[in-house]
């Protein structure tokens, strides 16, 4: 009897490890996805068909480089407990990352499933950040910079709010509880915010904006969005780690807030300027991703939909009347769409989180903690904003810092006048997009 | 002889092309161009910078007749190009010194 019994409860827990690890294996294969084809296609159809593969290969260089950083240091400096804001040196080269589940975060997966699960959302940031100096940096600058700023922002940020002991992590023991489901501080708002300082130190494209820029294929930029918005199912509701309903929430979430948002963004521009675009639905798609994202496991479908509403709108406005008001030129709208987007998102899953949705945080006998205003703790809008301050602040100084080293050890991250006027693929890569003469 | 070059709207390629063939004319050279004459442009818009797009595309037909012919062909590409509205394109006509085939070096009016 005894015997029968642990037997069966052996083969339970087998059968919900084997379903929780194909629906991570599953979600960390469609993150990547998000990164190659998904944002190189997005960003490459927005820029001039003479830099289209350089656009492509920021995206796809970096599934390559990010990988061995990740499982050289990566993934310990992000995920290995040690101070608040850095993890340690225990998992260097994936020591003990194997198919025993690291219980702090994922009891029911193997910890090496968990492990590249992460590495896509780490693959993703920096990519997004491209979308800022596109058109203009030289290659060898990108790779150098991603590689730092995996270093300063990437890996201490990632500790802090998902990391055990992490300075901002509200499930395992941090001093300001701030709660991101699936990377809008992490992910977003460092990528949106060093994409701001990148377009400020690089400074504009030559010609912008006198000369016309408009992007060279919105058909590849479609195409790319929607594998966005699909991948982003695997980056939202794989956050729940586990084949759960919580899972099947954030996924909800997900989709909500993304088609809110294209319609908020259509509205704006139809009341706007006349007519509603191809671009401006799926710019509005991708902001309501972005700011879902944080909140996607913690809110109901219908403040999902005002989310993605509000994003729509806002996002609108940033990358039209902000980015005309102060002249900067972001090339692809990264600040726009995911500094703006992943911090509103932000500030949003502290009015918005309920325990109804997320059971995570439950006191010492076991009853369920208010986690956000609705469920009556006003109080985590503040802890939201300590999270959106040090996530700027980091970005922010990080990127300047990492900007300068960059310049002096390759006198310089901007391609010359020449190179960027002849187009990158060509002065970069020797290479051209479309030979439609061969 | 004479060359006869026609801009014309894009759509209006094939009955022009039509027209020619029903009186005759068979050789043409077709290029995709650019341009405009008092046809205003549009405004695209994409993510709020605004383009003015004022050269548009436009096909050119030029076509060598003699010079007994010019007149007719005038009539034909100006008939069947026609729309009625601004845009529709402009016909210029040129003096020819000389027309050369250059696989057997047949000269003048047998050369075309």
């Amino acid at each position: 009897m005894e015997t029968r019994l642990a037997n069966v409860e052996a083969a339970a827990k087998a059968a919900q490890s084997a379903g929780d690890n194909a629906w991570m294996l599953t979600s960390a294969a469609l993150v990547l996805m998000m990164t190659g084809p998904g944002l190189a296609l997005f960003y490459g159809g927005l820029v001039r068909s003479k830099n289209v593969l350089s656009t492509m290969m920021h995206s796809f260089s970096l599934m390559a480089v990010v990988t061995v950083l990740w499982a050289v240091a990566g993934y310990s400096f992000a995920f290995a407990e040690g101070t608040p804001f850095l993890g340690d040196l225990r998992y260097l080269f994936l020591n003990g990352v194997g198919s025993a589940p690291n219980a702090d975060y994922a009891a029911t997966i193997p910890q090496q499933t968990y492990m590249i699960y992460q590495l896509m959302f780490a693959i993703i940031t920096p990519a997004l950040i491209s979308g800022a100096f596109a058109e203009r940096m030289k290659f060898s600058a990108m790779l150098l910079f991603t590689v730092l700023w995996m270093f300063v922002v990437y890996f201490p940020m990632a500790h802090m709010v998902w990391g055990k002991g992490g300075f901002l992590n509200a499930f395992l023991g941090g001093k300001i509880p701030c709660f991101d489901f699936a990377g809008g501080t992490v992910v977003h708002i460092t990528s949106g915010v060093s994409a701001l300082v990148c377009a400020l130190y690089l400074g504009k494209r030559q010609g912008y904006p006198a000369e016309s820029m408009k992007p060279h294929s919105l058909v590849l930029s479609l195409i790319g969005a929607c594998l966005l918005w699909v991948g982003w199912f695997g980056f939202n509701a794989g956050s729940a780690l586990a084949a759960s309903s919580l899972a099947t929430s954030a996924f909800v979430a997900t989709h909500f807030g993304a088609a809110a948002a294209a319609l908020g963004w259509m509205l704006a521009e139809w009341l706007h300027s006349g007519k509603p675009s191809m671009l401006g639905g799926i710019s509005g798609a991708v902001a309501g991703l972005v700011a879902i994202t944080p909140a996607s496991g913690f809110v109901k479908p219908f403040p999902a939909l005002l989310i993605g509403f509000a994003a729509g709108i806002v996002c609108f406005l940033m990358v039209t009347a902000v980015k005309r008001r102060f002249g900067y030129d972001d090339t692809l709208d990264a600040f726009g769409v995911h500094g703006a987007g992943g911090t509103l998102g932000a500030i949003l899953t502290g009015v918005f989180a309920t325990n109804a949705v997320n059971d995570g945080l439950k006191d010492a006998n076991g009853k369920l903690l208010p986690l956000g205003w609705v469920d009556g703790n006003a109080m985590q809008v503040v802890n939201q904003l300590g999270g959106v301050a040090i996530s700027w602040v980091l970005a922010l100084v990080g990127t300047l810092v990492i900007l300068k080293i960059c310049s002096l050890v390759l006198g310089g991250v901007r391609a010359t006048e020449d190179d960027e006027r002849q187009g990158l693929d060509l002065s970069m890569h020797g290479e051209e997009g479309y030979n439609l003469d061969a | 002889m004479k060359k006869i070059e026609a801009v014309i709207q894009p759509h209006k390629l094939e009955e022009v092309r039509e027209a020619l063939k029903n009186i005759g004319i068979d050789g043409m050279t077709i290029t995709e161009v650019r341009g405009h004459g008092r046809q205003k442009g549009h405004k695209e818009i994409y993510r709020g910078m605004e383009y003015h797009v004022d050269l548009l595309p436009k096909i050119k037909i030029e076509t060598v007749v003699a010079d007994s012919r010019s007149e007719e062909v005038i009539q034909a590409i100006a008939g069947s190009a026609r729309s009625g509205k601004i845009g529709d394109g402009k016909i210029f006509v040129f003096e020819v010194a000389d027309a050369v085939r250059i696989r057997n070096e047949d000269r003048g009016e047998g050369a075309l």
